[in-house]
């Protein structure tokens, strides 16, 4: 007996020696900056990245309806952007009618590709998430280095100012789409994009790639050693394994996009010619620059291009696993099941990367095996869609923002999943490739569904973050106005896609056979510009909540079981004053022995099973 | 009793030495893709065959020795020898700075050869994997330094757990880029 009150002894000391070195209580974050500008607090760090990711959404979003405008509207006088856009508005000297400059148009895709998939679905989502939810779920009280942690903020602070910076040049930003393909990106003589814009575009990401690796680092560590005691892997929330699982595929696959764009780069400054061969620009050929292969640069970007949509789709799934079952009072459907479909996921996803290059010459057998790992994705895909819905199927379900977001989440994830089933096959792909098909499909089930993901997370963890609520009903008129737009943008997109509309086509004044969508394109526009007026509405909610809104006033406003929920409403650094609080069961014990729920705190009754096993 | 034996099981590590670890990985996936697309490529054709320059194998021979003084220096401050912690660390530290140099010379000695980066693709990819790890034996350079100076500090706060931790992710690190330039040094070679 006297040997186990020691090692509880060491194991308490242990549990406590781990964070000390860090961590100095609030002397710690005497001043300004230390408290808001360079913290460490990893709930700090959540905001900053939250905060940054929503400005960069509205950038991004913002350059989406210019484009949608161009495209609904290609006769339109649109020289009221002006003062906006300044010379990328030509106007006519004789008419006085403005367009948009066609470059600049393929500048907007680029960016719109680069901020929302890398700034804000992956760095808002999951650096924002996994930054609050792994301490406080996993019981630590903080990241295991949160230096590291906050210069993986602004790592991506940085990445994010050189991106901006680049919407200023004279030669205007990257223009040659978000996956930067060469030789227009390997050649500064290529067009205007490729000069300056091209060299600040990949400055920007390898930055991102330092931040993300910063950050996933973190993840990783925390959550496989400092998790409080008790706590053992089949405890974790379901939010927690996904955050695993997606730093583990950020770690793995980023670096070899870095190989990429070190390539890239040294065939922009160095004259090497790893993607380059058999070139001409402006009629002239490039004698110099042979042997290389462009092919190449799309093997090296799709093995980080496929595992990113899961680094975005992942913490997604987490947090909508978790919502739906506080929501729902009951517990999650399959937790075991739903752990192994995601590290399925994660596996599954660096063997499918090639299904992005159908069209590149590869041999059909070598695309057979893409297509056959592709399908099988659908198998663990298909486990959570079935789990969340027996989930909240019976389920006392509260009817809130953060609810209705995880519904509408599972919805999108069905809707885009099925066309992917479609995509995934060769055969029907090389009919679809570039088409409005495949920008519907990955907008539904990896834009729209992520987003979704994480404005459940939001509303759900607002009084986590600021301790007070979102307003609710601005919340549910932005659930439905977002649900209901975004299908009306993307459900017709199928429609051109299957017609062969093509996609990054500046006008299709030119193609007589695509004129008959005009009014479809004009509808979208329209959806497209009244989506954005109600995310506006959230943004706006978010901050007068911030504010004004509603005060939690107990410890515990969903009456959830995990530790997030047991720190206190404003707990500083640290999360926990005294000891940190043990854990003695799963996370999802709801409506067990006849009670709403019962915190993971509390220990496990004489002869009761621990409900996760 | 088991729960308690099942959280010392997993305290085992220290979290700095987990992350060091893992970040190892992700710079495996670096250099991995390195050598799969030099694969590639040369499968492709259009490839100038050279041979490696002798300083190379002067430069493996560096960085190995470099590793055993740094591992008997971390041996001495781990038995509070600290003289002796000293000099093998110096002498770590002299023969990381005389890797890099001697790097150098085999590229120049390339460029004798009319080989430069933009020659040809083997040319490209040798700069490529080369600086990829003089870049990172650079880092380990700096942590190598930050060690030295500490280490010579009047009232130095050295002599601590802490400084041990650091002596031994540094040569952890070190050993790392060791292995790696093997690595690599054996990849080119088998290319040839």
């Amino acid at each position: 007996m006297a040997d186990i009150n020691v090692l509880e002894k060491e194991a308490h000391l242990s549990d406590h020696g781990d964070h000390h070195d860090d961590h100095h209580g609030d002397k710690y974050q005497s001043s300004f900056v230390d408290r808001y500008v360079f913290s460490q607090d990893h709930k700090t760090i959540a905001k900053q990245f939250l905060i940054t990711g929503m400005m960069w959404a509205v950038i991004g979003s913002a350059m989406s309806i210019i484009f949608r405008i161009q495209l609904g509207y290609p006769d339109a006088d649109i020289s009221w952007l002006q003062p906006l856009l300044g010379g990328w508005i030509q106007i006519d000297p004789l008419t006085g009618v403005g367009k948009l400059d066609p470059q600049f148009y393929y500048a907007l895709v680029t960016m719109h590709g680069t901020i929302l998939v890398f700034f804000v679905l992956t760095a808002g989502l999951s650096g924002t998430f996994s930054n609050l939810l792994i301490p406080l779920q996993c019981g630590a009280r903080d990241m295991a280095s949160p230096m590291l942690n906050m210069l993986s903020y602004w790592f991506f602070f940085l990445a994010g100012a050189v991106l901006f910076i680049s919407l200023f040049l004279n030669t205007g930003p990257f223009s040659g789409g978000w996956t930067g393909y060469p030789p227009l990106s390997g050649l500064p003589q290529a067009s205007d994009g490729s000069k300056a814009g091209a060299t600040l575009w990949i400055l920007s990401l390898v930055f991102f790639v330092v931040s993300v690796l910063l950050g996933g680092i973190n993840y990783i560590t925390t959550v496989i050693n400092m998790r409080t005691k008790g706590m053992h892997m089949f405890r974790l929330p379901l939010t927690i394994w996904a955050f695993l699982v997606t730093a583990i595929l950020g770690l793995l696959s980023f670096p070899v996009l870095a190989s990429g764009f070190f390539m890239l780069t040294f065939d922009r400054v160095l004259g090497t010619s790893f993607f380059l061969n058999e070139i001409f620009v402006a009629g002239e050929a490039l004698t110099t620059r042979v042997g290389g292969s462009a092919i190449l640069y799309q093997h090296l970007f799709w093995f980080l291009g496929h595992p990113e949509v899961y680094i975005i789709i992942l913490p997604a799934m987490g947090l909508v696993s978790e919502v739906l079952s506080v929501h729902s009072r009951k517990p999650i459907f399959g937790y075991k099941a739903m752990v192994f479909s995601i590290l399925a996921i994660g596996v599954l996803s660096f063997l499918v990367w090639a299904h992005h290059m159908y069209m590149t010459g590869m041999n059909p057998f070598i695309a057979n095996i893409f297509i056959l790992f592709t399908l099988i994705i659908a198998v663990p895909s298909a486990v959570k869609v079935f789990n969340w819905i027996a989930t909240i199927w019976g389920g006392n379900i509260r009817i809130n923002s953060a609810s209705l977001f995880s519904i509408g989440f599972v919805s999108m994830f069905i809707s885009g999943g099925l066309t992917g089933i479609f995509l995934g096959n060769a055969a029907i792909d090389i009919q679809q490739h570039d088409t409005y098909f495949v920008v519907a499909h990955f907008h539904i089930v990896m834009g729209v569904a992520a987003f979704f993901g994480m404005f459940a997370g939001i509303y759900h963890w607002f009084p986590r973050l600021y301790g007070r609520f979102m307003n609710e009903t601005l919340g549910k008129i932005h659930f439905w106005g977002t649900i209901v737009g975004a299908y009306a943008i993307f459900g017709p997109m199928h429609y051109l896609g299957m017609a062969g509309v093509p996609r990054r086509y500046y006008s299709f004044a030119g193609f007589d056979s695509f004129s008959e969508f005009a009014s479809m394109n004009e509808f979208i526009t329209i959806a497209a510009i009244v989506t954005f007026a109600f995310q506006i509405l959230f943004v706006v909610n978010f901050f007068y909540s911030m504010y004004k809104g509603k005060k939690q006033t107990e410890m515990n406003p969903w009456k959830a079981t995990s530790l997030e929920w047991t720190a206190p409403v404003d707990c500083g650094h640290g999360n926990w004053e005294g000891e940190i609080p043990q854990v003695h069961r799963w996370p999802y014990d709801f409506g067990r022995h006849g009670r709403d729920f019962i915190p993971q705190t509390e220990p496990l009754a004489e002869g009761e099973v621990d409900g996760g096993h | 009793m088991e729960m308690v034996a099942r959280q010392n099981k997993i305290r085992r590590i220290h979290p700095k030495k987990f992350a060091l670890w893992i970040s190892m990985l992700s710079m495996i996936m670096l250099f991995s893709a390195f050598t799969s697309a030099y694969i590639v490529q040369k499968a492709a054709g259009d490839w100038l065959q050279f041979p490696l320059p002798v300083e190379f194998f002067y430069s493996t021979g560096v960085i190995l020795a470099c590793s055993l003084f740094l591992h008997m220096a971390y041996k001495s401050f781990v038995n509070k020898n600290y003289l002796y912690y000293q000099l093998f660390w110096s002498v770590g530290l002299f023969l990381a700075l005389l890797f890099v140099a001697l790097q150098y010379q085999g590229w120049l000695h390339l460029n004798e050869w009319e080989i430069f980066v933009h020659t040809n693709q083997s040319s490209s990819f040798f700069v490529m994997l080369v600086g990829a790890h003089a870049l990172h034996v650079l880092g380990g350079i700096a942590a190598l330094m930050t060690s030295w100076i500490l280490a010579f500090r009047k009232n130095t706060k050295e002599w601590s757990d802490k400084g041990q931790l650091r002596l031994e992710l540094t040569c952890t690190y070190w050993h790392f880029v060791d292995v790696l330039w093997l690595y690599l040094l054996a990849f080119l070679w088998f290319q040839q």
